[in-house]
């Protein structure tokens, strides 16, 4: 039939016709709904209306008394990968905190999540919604959310704990009096990748004439430390080579590691996160890139970065500031108290990767920090000003870490009033094919070089942004 | 004078200094072509005889390789052996949970909207988008999985050969996604030529009014359509998911498909496949010579562009049926 | 019995053709005003104002930008977002070249150039229309994005690449910037939205909204009858793109504070289009109703889920989002193609003979 159209047509017009009255009838129609059921359909609307209505003023109850600490977490979206091990890593140890010892210093904790999907915008909303409850801190795990959230801290009061991500110049304490970032920022880890890899060519100087590709998600997260390699490169004289992946692109790299493949890089750092990680490892090894030369940042270094890549990432190395497993104290106390009670989101087998111990860790500094708070106020449930102050004035030693049951499980650590970071070292994780291990002693970032450009960076970011407030709040002594 | 030697001349000096990149890119873009292509014959199949531009057919895609993947998963806690038979059962389970998508589709949303103009359906179909991506997301979790790759005998690692000073590396898992897409696209131009459903189709795909009028059951030939176009989505979702990761991130690649069916014409096989290996191969080659101009990443919107200056010429595209507007 | 319109006479033409041709619409009207000017600034909290009423009036702003192109029009515009994105751009651009001149007036202004952008990219739309218009948009929209984030000079050199507002005054009172309350900036953006929406009906109800319709419902009959399609399409897109233009700019100025490029991404202008979808096209006040739900149910559902005992997650809160949009874009498309807007209409037609059905 479908070879004598004409004919069919011909028979088939006054149909056809039809049809396009039945159009014509249809914009005059009032829709499918008949008067009696747009009357129920009204109804039921405006029945929904009401209880919304009623329902929303009668928002967020501020918190009962106790300690509330909102964790902006992302289980959904293309960061989702990394992001659930992180999330689950900070709620456990809360959690755990609450059952075995009851909370801390007497004071329960009362954690709540808040899905961003690591999206500026939902981040913005999460943090709008989060802030009448009284929050005494704020974990935005992500740099772009950070990024907006910086201005508000000091107008409501509430710290920031960006560790070891967002915007590397609120270091600086005292323009940024809010903001937290320890144990190190961006650019102290990207001059620990160019100290390891002048280890490994044989002294700092041997740098010169070589090149390093910096592959990187173009958003503030991977543009971060541009501006420290860029100077480091001027210094010892290797050339930058900059690669950016769109995030819409995430997955579809392979024209971005053809230019690497053409202009054959001796050394690659990543700064990436999320989907793009993996891709970027099994286009690496597509390009048979030696894996031993690929350095990620420690946002890089997760499990579910390299495992998918399959046997030929092996070797592939990424900066770490904690250790991996599950041979500590506290993270079997966090197994026996929560994960084996059913209270945590994540199957037991994930506990002890990288980023679930990395969540952990954060855990750990604010927990660590309330207990500063604590100890300086004198009250039980403290405030974001009071936490303020705790985590200015937060030293972990590695004798509390011991005492915590983290005995080396990360570098001691020290804030101060005007250093918000401290600059604390790093070392180079590899991943042996089932799991990463520890490759390299504690490296120290190049302080001499990222000081200055911390300060710089600061003072250009108060510069532009006019009437940026002045510190007034005092510093404590150290505890 | 040196930016028109930058545009029109230095890219094809580096093609020549550098054959086996220039080669390595071709055959980049060929492979992107082929899963682009994949994507559009899905949307072809749909509009032909339905007249519904699919805008769901990316999330399909999603939705079918992470059934696929959870299915295995369940399959593997129930007990049975991990392996290749887990692999083909929770294939055979994936094509019926696609068969019964393909009759919820017909029945819940095509049925209703039987005689709405185009654009109803097209929203329609935005919705259903949201659903899929909103169902997957709470079935499966929202995280990346791996696509079971090694179990359904898909091949792993790469055949790498020596040309001119250089190396092309070509990808075994690619190889067997354009193979296995040219067998599709046979066994579909097969049916629809010399089967009776076949024939429905193309009828319906010419006027549903009279194939009504000559018997062919309108809903039937849709429930048809919709599963064969997700087999199309499956198989592409197996082949992709295979190269990366499943992921939700897929279904953004999968709006590339527009601009495929605006060069191939939005009702012909052959031209989504044609047009999808140009746009393949258009994307690869701007983004490597002539990207560092622009400085990088315009993979994004290189596409789109050529779409736009095809539809300023020529809106059918190369193989469609010329757009004839009646009052 | 309440909404009667016996014993109201038109005695002018004036009034014969007015908008609101009832007294008890008008006295509507002047409810809703007096409600939003008046009673929700006393009575509601900081969490309403900055979380669901502000960005319910930029969503709606922009619900009625894309509401001109794609409902009166008939000329479907995937590229919402990044037209959004022209406008705080252009916005920042402005206020940081010349940071003296108002920040108000520098809002306006950014719709200018959203609208110059929308032109450019609405040129094709001679030639094509349709789906292959939506693709064009589409193009609009990905190259735009890329520019956002590939184009240093639009977001001043900032090594992050986003952009940060700075603090602005209005007669001395911060309207801009972290210090700024969400009730100032509620009081701005319901001025600017309610004036813009003035002036949108005014246009719709009038030769200009005529002339669209026509173009949509059959642009070769239109053609016809002396109207310029060139003309007449690009005054859409250049209304759109500058209602647009002013949506961004006080989303980001207004609501967020900063911005970066992904937030003017093609999921953006999704958004707006479902928004535009559920209210009813060509409507505005289907713009109003479509963003309260899309926009307003996301937080009821958090809100609500915890109120009621159910123990949802945040994450599945999310995706719960996802499947009921898709399940309501589905509904109302069936039940009732022309959206919320029209559920009004008979809801109001209805009333006009209440307590009898007919």
């Amino acid at each position: 039939m479908a070879d004598r159209k004409a004919e069919t047509e011909g028979v088939a017009f006054s149909l056809l016709n039809v049809q396009n009255f039945a159009q014509f009838r249809r914009r005059e129609r009032p829709g499918k709904l008949n008067g009696r059921d747009a009357m129920k359909l009204k109804h039921v609307l405006l029945g929904t209306a009401l209880t919304l209505a009623v329902a929303l003023p009668a928002l967020p109850a501020s918190a009962e008394d106790g300690i509330y600490i909102p964790l902006l977490t992302y289980r959904t979206g293309p960061f989702a990968v990394s992001g659930i091990p992180i999330g689950s890593g900070m709620a456990d140890y809360l959690t755990m905190l609450n059952e075995r010892d009851g909370g801390i210093g007497g004071a329960k904790l009362i954690v709540e999540e808040c899905e961003t999907g690591y999206d500026t915008k939902k981040g913005v909303e999460c943090y709008e919604q989060v802030k009448s409850k009284n929050p005494i801190v704020i974990n935005p795990y992500s740099t772009g959310i950070t990024l907006q959230i910086i201005p508000k801290a000091a107008v409501d009061k509430i710290p920031i704990l960006s560790m070891a991500y967002g915007l590397s110049a609120s270091a600086d304490g005292q323009n940024f009096p809010w903001i937290f970032n320890p144990p190190a920022t961006y650019w102290d880890g990207a001059s620990m990748f160019i100290k390891y890899i002048g280890q490994k060519e044989g002294g700092l100087d041997k740098l010169k004439g070589k090149k390093v590709g910096l592959v990187y998600l173009d958003a503030p997260f991977g543009k971060e430390p541009i501006p420290l390699l860029e100077a480091l490169a001027k210094d010892y004289g290797f050339e930058l080579k900059l690669y950016p992946v769109t995030a819409s692109e995430a997955q579809n790299q392979s024209s971005l590691w053809l230019n690497v493949r053409r202009d054959r890089p001796d050394w690659i750092y990543m700064q990436g996160f999320g989907a793009m990680n993996p891709t970027a490892v099994k286009e690496a090894i597509k390009i048979n890139y030696p894996m031993d030369h690929f350095v990620g940042v420690w946002w890089a270094g997760g499990d579910d970065d390299a495992r998918p890549a399959g046997p030929g990432a092996k070797g592939y190395l990424a900066l770490s500031f904690n250790l991996t497993g599950t041979n500590f104290p506290v993270i079997q106390d966090v197994i026996k108290y929560v994960v084996d009670k059913g209270k945590s989101q994540i199957p037991k087998d994930k506990v002890g990767e990288t980023f679930y111990n990395r969540g952990l860790l954060n855990s750990i500094i604010i927990a660590e920090a309330i207990r500063n708070a604590q100890k300086i106020t004198g009250k039980k449930v403290i405030n974001g000003e009071d936490l303020r102050r705790g985590m200015e004035t937060l030293t972990i030693t590695a004798a509390r870490l011991k005492e915590l049951g983290a005995e080396g499980f990360a570098a001691p650590m020290a804030v101060s009033c005007q250093d918000h970071n401290g600059h604390n070292a790093a070392f180079m994780a590899q991943w042996d094919g089932t799991k990463w291990v520890k490759a390299s002693d504690w490296i120290e970032p190049l302080k001499d070089k990222v000081n200055p450009l911390i300060d710089a960076a600061s003072k250009e970011y108060v510069g532009a942004n006019a009437g940026w407030p002045k510190r007034t709040e005092p510093c404590d002594k150290s505890s | 004078m040196d930016l028109l030697y930058k545009i029109f001349i230095d890219p094809f000096v580096q093609m020549g200094a550098a054959p086996d990149l220039l080669v390595q890119t071709l055959w980049e873009g060929l492979v992107a072509g082929v899963l682009y292509s994949l994507i559009a014959l899905g949307f072809v199949l749909i509009f032909k005889a339905s007249g519904v531009f699919n805008f769901a057919q990316g999330i399909m895609v999603v939705f079918s390789a992470l059934t696929l993947v959870g299915l295995y998963a369940l399959l593997q806690r129930l007990g049975l052996s991990p392996g290749h038979v887990a692999a083909f059962l929770a294939l055979a389970l994936t094509i019926a949970v696609m068969f019964v998508l393909a009759f919820g589709v017909e029945r819940l949303i095509l049925r209703p909207l039987v005689n709405q103009p185009d654009i109803i359906l097209f929203m329609a179909t935005f919705g259903l988008t949201y659903l899929l991506i909103g169902v997957g997301q709470i079935v499966f979790g929202g995280e990346s999985k791996v696509m079971i790759a090694e179990e359904l005998y898909l091949p792993r690692g790469a055949i790498d050969f020596k040309l001119a000073g250089g190396f092309v590396s070509l990808q075994k898992i690619d190889i067997a996604a354009a193979v296995i897409a040219s067998i599709m696209v046979a066994t579909l131009a097969v049916f629809f030529q010399r089967t009776r459903i076949g024939r429905a189709l193309r009828a319906v795909a010419d006027s549903h009014m009279a194939a009504l009028s000559v018997g062919i059951s309108l809903e039937q030939i849709w429930i048809v359509t919709w599963f064969a176009a997700g087999i199309v989505a499956l198989a592409t979702g197996i082949m992709w998911g295979a190269r990366s990761e499943v992921s939700f991130a897929l279904e953004i690649i999968a709006l590339k498909a527009l601009p495929v069916l605006i060069l191939g014409g939005f009702t012909s096989i052959p031209g989504a496949i044609v047009g999808g290996l140009i746009i393949g191969i258009g994307e690869k080659l701007g983004e490597f010579y002539w990207g560092p101009l622009f400085g990088g990443g315009i993979e994004s919107w290189l596409a789109y562009v050529i779409a736009l200056l095809f539809l300023l010429y020529r809106p059918q595209g190369l193989f469609g049926e010329r757009i004839i507007e009646r009052i | 019995m309440l909404y009667r319109e016996a014993g109201q006479y038109k005695t002018n033409y004036a009034a014969d053709v007015s908008v609101f041709p009832m007294r008890e619409d008008r006295i509507g009207v002047i409810v809703v005003l007096f409600v939003a000017f008046v009673v929700l600034p006393l009575t509601a909290n900081d969490f309403m104002l900055q979380a669901v009423l502000i960005p319910f009036l930029v969503f709606a702003l922009a619900a009625i930008a894309l509401n001109i192109l794609t409902g009166y029009t008939g000329l479907i515009s995937l590229g919402t977002g990044a037209f959004m994105g022209v406008g705080a751009y252009a916005c920042y651009k402005l206020t940081t070249l010349f940071p003296q001149v108002n920040i108000i007036v520098w809002v306006i202004a950014s719709g200018f150039f959203s609208a110059a952008v929308g032109v450019l990219f609405g040129l094709p739309s001679l030639r094509i229309k349709g789906f292959y218009l939506a693709v064009a948009t589409l193009a609009a929209q990905f190259f735009l994005s890329w520019c956002f984030i590939r184009v240093p000079w639009l977001y001043n050199n900032n090594t992050s690449g986003a952009i940060e507002v700075p603090t602005r005054t209005l007669f001395g009172v911060p309207v801009t910037g972290a210090t700024a309350t969400s009730l100032t900036r509620y009081f701005v953006v319901l001025t600017i939205v309610v004036v813009m929406t003035w002036l949108a009906s005014n246009l719709v109800h009038g030769r200009i909204g005529r002339m669209w319709m026509a173009v949509r419902d059959m642009d070769l009959a239109a053609e016809l009858i002396g109207i310029r399609l060139l003309p007449t399409k690009l005054l859409a897109f250049a209304i759109s793109s500058f209602y647009c233009g002013v949506a961004g700019a006080l989303m980001v100025f207004l609501w967020y504070g900063g911005a970066e490029a992904a937030v003017f991404d093609v999921n953006q202008s999704f958004f707006v289009l479902f928004m535009v979808i559920v209210g009813g096209l060509g409507s505005l006040t289907g713009s109003f109703f479509g963003a309260a739900l899309i926009f307003i149910l996301p937080i009821a559902l958090r809100v609500l889920a915890p109120a009621l005992g159910l123990p949802l997650h945040p994450a599945t809160v999310e995706q719960l989002q996802y499947v009921i949009v898709g399940a309501l874009i589905i509904f109302f498309l069936i039940a009732e193609p022309n959206g919320l807007a029209r559920l009004w209409q008979i809801g109001k037609q209805k009333l006009r003979v209440w307590p009898f059905p007919y």
